[in-house]
């Protein structure tokens, strides 16, 4: 069974701007973003059979709702993420102490060393994948690589838009990928073409990708992703993947989205 | 066009570590490198033996200026690339007068720095076999000979903070472009003298419209007299194409021999026979010049009127006479202690664009040795062993011509245009 991490957005809000989504002039609504996320737990709990744990909000940090930037779990180690921008910055105690009491082996990276967790490190059980240039830094990747005994590949990240991996690029149970090619350099697209085949690949169409269609979680043959993908839950199930379509609008304004929402524990 | 054999490359040592074979960051970092002008040696690719094996590549990024080698480094950073952790270079006092530090630093003949202070300063006129001697205020760092050191000169020791660069391969598609550095006597000549004078005429060329600092260096043996290459080789001189002569006592004085007597070492070189009492000729030679002073009053006087010598004198050619143990007299020009004359050959180097090595192993050998790795060389001797020590000391640039000296000074001049 999967666990998730998630943290309840009592204290969420568009409170700084820190990347292409956000505005200060387009604020959240808290109480349809907390319809929202609970719509969210129950689709992830009842649907997809995950089994979640949460985290204590935070007055004044209202990103610490997105705990895919928490760090990367694996095989109960945790490295906890260190954020290139200050203000998300003071999230970071909160997340080390929820591993520490979680009882995982807490390892820092090196300071001063920028990743920004899963957000930007995912992949298959054989080779992950990181992505670098917007938010973490390829060095960091060096020595996640041997914490984790797990070989990683870099991939350089274009589109402001899309400034975490996770936003442009999901990994799916059964080896396939949605990714949007747009969003990485040419050499990050020959990575990805060249190890899977054609039909092991969707490339997400445009308009689907600015709705966040690759911030999906999967979860076995489930898939959760944002409302307003057509075309990408089409080829799920093709696939032989349920989509379950969730409406995420409120944090899209902050570019998030159920990926973002969630970190994995296993 | 001014012939430029070695420009000078500002270079770095980085480091890339990680899964970068199968991310093709290997391949982006070293695209980036050249798109954006710079080179790149790949000094060693270590690969990951197991899946999660990390690879590490050491790469040396060079560029043509220190900007644009900083403009590359910040353009490849980003994507792992880590700049090499550099430290000053260290020096210790010379314990005595002529003698190093146990753990002196032995020169090469390359373009060679040294971080002083945080920064690469360039040691002038490389050399190879010396030290490196410091002078902190104002800086200035030189190669010294073993015998010149002087107690307490701040010598460089160890190899931290010393870095060394390979010659860049010429601009011109010519026989020194190529870079080869065989010898063979099988290898066909005439485009190879055909490459070097075109070399001398540039050189020329630009001392007369330019006024500019280059010179052609000639280092040659006796052989030249004896086969009958001194005609040609005095037009080479009196036209311009050689401005530094480096020879010993024996071929000035078969030279002026030639003139006075119209013999070298005793045979008629009109008849080619041995003529009576000829073995004299070259000690009377010896001993008139010495009783003049010099073979410049001897030229000046109007006793030595053509000829190899008298087209220096007139064409104001610097000439560096070595001896050695077995010479005659010597003629009062010749520097008989052979540090004095290392270090007089050391003194015109400068503007050494071109140097021909002609029928001599000691003044070859001698010169080569002086010579920074960037001078274009030609050796020539009927002896392939000459040319072979000669390019074994590592220069890309050293052409080897196994052939007759008189033969090849001949050919040389008349692809310059002399008739005769």
């Amino acid at each position: 069974m999967s666990r998730l991490l998630m943290c309840p957005p009592d204290y969420f809000g568009i409170e700084y701007e820190i990347n292409p989504w956000m505005r200060m002039s387009n604020q959240s609504n808290c109480d349809r973003a907390r319809v929202q996320w609970q719509n969210l737990t129950q689709v992830l709990e009842q649907e997809a059979g995950a089994k979640l744990a949460f985290m204590k909000p935070v007055p004044g940090l209202p990103d610490l709702v997105f705990t895919a930037n928490a760090g990367v779990v694996h095989d109960g180690k945790a490295v906890p993420s260190q954020f290139r921008r200050p203000e998300r910055r003071r999230e970071e105690q909160h997340f080390v102490e929820w591993f520490t009491q979680s009882g995982y082996d807490v390892i820092a990276l090196d300071p001063g060393v920028y990743f920004e967790g899963a957000g930007d490190l995912l992949g298959f059980p054989d080779v992950w994948f990181g992505g670098y240039r917007l938010r973490s830094e390829i060095r960091a990747y060096e020595k996640l690589s041997r914490i984790f005994s797990k070989k990683i590949l870099a991939m350089e990240l274009v589109d402001q838009r899309f400034y975490h991996l996770d936003t442009c690029f999901c990994p799916l149970s059964g080896g396939e990928l949605l990714y949007f090619p747009p969003a990485f350099d040419m050499y990050a697209q020959t990575v990805i073409t060249s190890r899977l085949e054609q039909d092991q690949r969707f490339a997400v169409p445009p308009s689907e990708a600015e709705r966040f269609a690759c911030n999906a979680v999967c979860i076995d043959r489930h898939v959760v992703l944002p409302t307003g993908c057509p075309e990408t839950m089409d080829w799920l199930t093709r696939r032989g993947y349920t989509p379950h379509p969730v409406i995420l609008d409120e944090f899209l304004k902050a570019g998030g989205s159920a990926k973002c929402l969630t970190l994995a524990l296993d | 066009m001014t012939p430029c054999y070695n420009m000078p490359m500002a270079s770095q040592i980085v480091t890339l570590q990680g899964h970068i074979l199968d991310s093709l960051i290997l391949a982006k970092v070293l695209d980036t490198i050249v798109m954006l002008g710079g080179t790149f040696t790949l000094s060693e690719v270590k690969v990951g033996t197991k899946r999660e094996d990390l690879s590490r590549a050491i790469i040396r990024v060079e560029a043509h200026t220190n900007e644009l080698l900083q403009d590359i480094l910040t353009a490849i950073q980003p994507h792992g690339a880590v700049v090499e952790a550099e430290e000053d270079c260290t020096v210790t006092p010379a314990p005595a007068d002529g003698i190093l530090p146990e753990d002196f630093y032995a020169t090469s003949h390359l373009h060679t720095q040294i971080r002083w202070q945080g920064t690469w300063m360039d040691v002038s006129q490389p050399e190879m076999d010396l030290a490196i001697v410091v002078k902190p205020s104002p800086f200035s760092a030189h190669m010294v000979p073993m015998a010149s050191v002087k107690k307490g000169d701040l010598v460089v020791t160890g190899r931290t903070g010393i870095r060394v660069f390979p010659v860049e391969r010429p601009k011109e598609r010519d026989v020194f472009g190529f870079m080869e550095a065989q010898v063979s006597s099988e290898r066909p000549h005439r485009h190879i003298i055909a490459d070097i004078a075109k070399r001398m005429t540039v050189i020329r060329q630009h001392r007369r419209t330019h006024h500019g600092p280059e010179k052609v260096l000639f280092a040659g043996g006796p052989a030249i007299i004896h086969a009958g290459g001194r005609e040609a080789l005095a037009w080479l001189i009196e036209s311009g194409y050689i401005h530094v002569l480096f020879c010993g006592n024996a071929l000035a004085a078969h030279d002026i021999e030639a003139c006075l007597y119209g013999t070298s070492l005793g045979y008629n070189l009109g008849i080619g026979r041995a003529v009576p009492h000829g073995h004299e000729h070259h000690l009377r030679t010896i001993n008139r010049i010495r009783a003049m002073g010099s073979i410049q009053h001897a030229v000046e006087s109007g006793l030595i009127t053509d000829g190899i010598m008298a087209a220096c004198i007139r064409q104001g050619v610097r000439i560096v006479m070595a001896g050695t143990i077995r010479d005659d007299g010597p003629l009062p020009d010749v520097i008989t202690d052979s540090i004095q004359a290392q270090d007089a050959m050391r003194a015109a180097l400068p503007g050494v664009e071109l140097a021909l090595l002609v029928a001599s192993t000691l003044h070859a050998v001698a010169t080569g040795n002086l010579l920074p790795a960037s001078v274009p060389t030609v050796c020539v001797d009927i002896n392939p062993a000459v040319p072979t020590k000669l390019s074994d000391r590592g220069s890309f640039q050293a052409v080897g011509l196994v052939m007759d000296s008189s033969s090849f000074l001949r050919e040389l001049a008349r692809e310059l245009g002399w008739k005769g």
